[in-house]
């Protein structure tokens, strides 16, 4: 689903790599773990497979396209495809629960019957049924970020990007919202969430990468989440 | 879904950033209706230019009897000159100049004289030997006249040649003039109304960075995410454009078909349905104001 290809990726000239010759592959639907220090790379990860940015070499495919010969406007396909959720949520707080889960299938130009039937079953999947008209401001950081999840796999993407989700939250709720990751990835969709939360990933035991100054330093079956903390 | 959704946000833009709004709509306005001023003054000469270099002729008046002019100490241009004169007119160095020749002999003057002047006592006092006779030549192109008019100055038997041009020249000459203020001044607005709609938009831009972070991060396409931007500075541009066309309506309509038409009749002056012919130019000025705003702004804050 994810293929990493000996890719590096440079910000500025002569700067230390961000990612140092990394070779990977992620399965459909595997669930896994990206962890590592602050700055080893895990969010240059993440923009590489959103198509953020671009690798300064070697070669990046997800689900079976090259992103080095993918044109530009054929981006916001790759990322129909790709969910995203965030340590800060990323909700419109002048739209309700529904229209913030809403949104993501309306820019993409989805008919009004798709959406009527499509949200409200996703707020029920993630646990937010009853609280359609809520604001962001009126939930909890966990709702939030339940919110997140929806509006992030309202389009049933098959990849689902975590970058830090439970960075937030207190571990009750971070439990809660693994719980939900789970489920999503149980219906087949790959999920790559890159954490600190070493008691998460130890629970889970789930397959481990990680990365330690841009180079990848351990790819672990069932891992946990390690001595070099 | 999709129409309602843009148009949506169209709406939201424009009214959250109002008083951008309304200076790009002022903007436009005030830009296209001196554009608008200058197409008309164009419009005004080139009608004035076909009313009267149609008519206009050069004349080449013979000497009379009495004329102090130098060429004309010989007295009265004899009918040897007259018939030089006329050959001369008609030879084939003139010919692309000169599209006929018309000889007003003093009796056909005197003829045109009483006619002219039937309801005055004094006319009744003159006589066919009092005027004088002339050549009346009418040009391919009026605007040779300085060919015509070398070739027969100073020549014997002629006392002047007189163009009747000169008289509306300097009209022409002012309103030339003034429209090219018009255009110089449109210049100048223009450019404030680019710079102030590319202010606008990127403020827009900015204010909905987080509405447009998830558009991209979700997969909306470009033209989608950019599309409101664009519509908002166009509606903004196409509104000063209209106001722009009611202006120019109204001052034609009341200043030059009214008012100047009353005052200063020996003019063909321009009618409001000049308005209308310049009005899909000011349309698409402002459209493409709008529109090159927009693709520099956009390309900066909004890409993928």
């Amino acid at each position: 689903m994810i293929r990493f290809e000996n890719v590096t990726k440079v910000y500025a000239r002569g700067a230390r790599p961000a990612l140092d010759a990394v070779d990977l592959e992620v399965e459909r639907g595997e669930f896994v773990f990206l962890v590592g220090a602050s700055g080893s790379g895990k969010s240059t990860f993440l923009r590489l497979v959103l198509r953020e940015e671009r690798p300064t070499a070697g070669k990046v495919f997800v689900a079976g396209r090259d992103l080095s010969t993918l044109s530009t406007w054929k981006v916001p396909h790759l990322r129909r495809q790709i969910g995203a959720v965030f340590q800060d949520f990323r909700l419109l707080p002048n739209k309700t629960v529904f229209e913030n889960v809403a949104f993501a299938l309306q820019v993409i130009g989805k008919p009004r019957h798709h959406i009527m039937t499509t949200v409200p079953d996703t707020l029920e999947l993630v646990g937010l049924g009853g609280k359609e008209k809520r604001r962001p401001h009126e939930l909890s950081g966990g709702e939030q970020q339940r919110v997140a999840i929806a509006r992030a796999f309202v389009n049933r993407p098959s990849i689902l990007l975590c970058d830090e989700p439970t960075g937030n939250l207190d571990p009750t709720t971070s439990v809660g919202i693994m719980r939900l990751l789970d489920r999503i990835n149980r219906t087949g969709t790959t999920v790559v969430m890159a954490t600190h939360d070493d008691e998460i990933v130890d629970q889970m035991r789930k397959r481990v990468i990680e990365l330690d100054n841009g180079q990848l330093v351990r790819d672990q079956s069932r891992g946990v989440y390690g001595s070099t903390r | 879904m999709r129409l309602q959704f843009i148009l949506s946000e169209i709406g939201l833009g424009l009214r959250r950033n109002l008083s951008m709004t309304i200076s790009v709509v002022l903007v436009t306005f005030v830009s296209l209706t001196f554009v608008g001023a200058a197409g008309l003054l164009q419009l005004q000469i080139d009608q004035m230019k076909d009313d009267w270099y149609d008519k206009v002729e050069v004349s080449i008046f013979l000497c009379p009897s009495d004329s102090d002019a130098p060429t004309c100490v010989g007295g009265e241009a004899t009918a040897d000159q007259t018939e030089a004169l006329r050959e001369q007119l008609e030879s084939e160095a003139l010919e692309p100049y000169v599209e006929q020749v018309f000889y007003e002999s003093k009796d056909d003057a005197y003829v045109a004289f009483q006619e002219r002047f039937a309801d005055e006592w004094w006319a009744q006092g003159v006589t066919a030997d009092q005027l004088q006779a002339s050549f009346r030549v009418a040009l391919v192109d009026p605007e040779q006249y300085q060919v015509v008019s070398d070739a027969f100055t100073g020549v014997t038997g002629v006392e002047e040649v007189r163009d009747q041009r000169q008289v509306i020249e300097p009209l022409i000459l002012v309103l030339n003039r003034s429209s090219l203020v018009a255009a110089g001044l449109a210049a100048v607005m223009l450019l404030a109304a680019v710079l102030l709609i590319t202010t606008t938009i990127r403020l827009s831009a900015m204010s909905r960075r987080r509405e447009t972070g998830i558009m991209r991060l979700v997969g909306a396409s470009n033209l989608f995410i950019q599309l409101p931007f664009m519509l908002e500075g166009a509606i903004a541009a196409t509104i000063g454009a209209a106001l722009s066309v009611a202006g120019l309506w109204f001052g034609v309509r009341y200043l030059v078909e009214d008012w100047l038409a009353g005052e200063v009749q020996f003019v063909q002056y321009i009618g409001t349905d000049a308005v209308w012919t310049i009005a899909p130019i000011l349309l698409v000025v402002a459209i493409g104001l709008a529109a090159v705003s927009s693709v520099v702004t956009l390309s900066r804050y909004t890409k993928v």
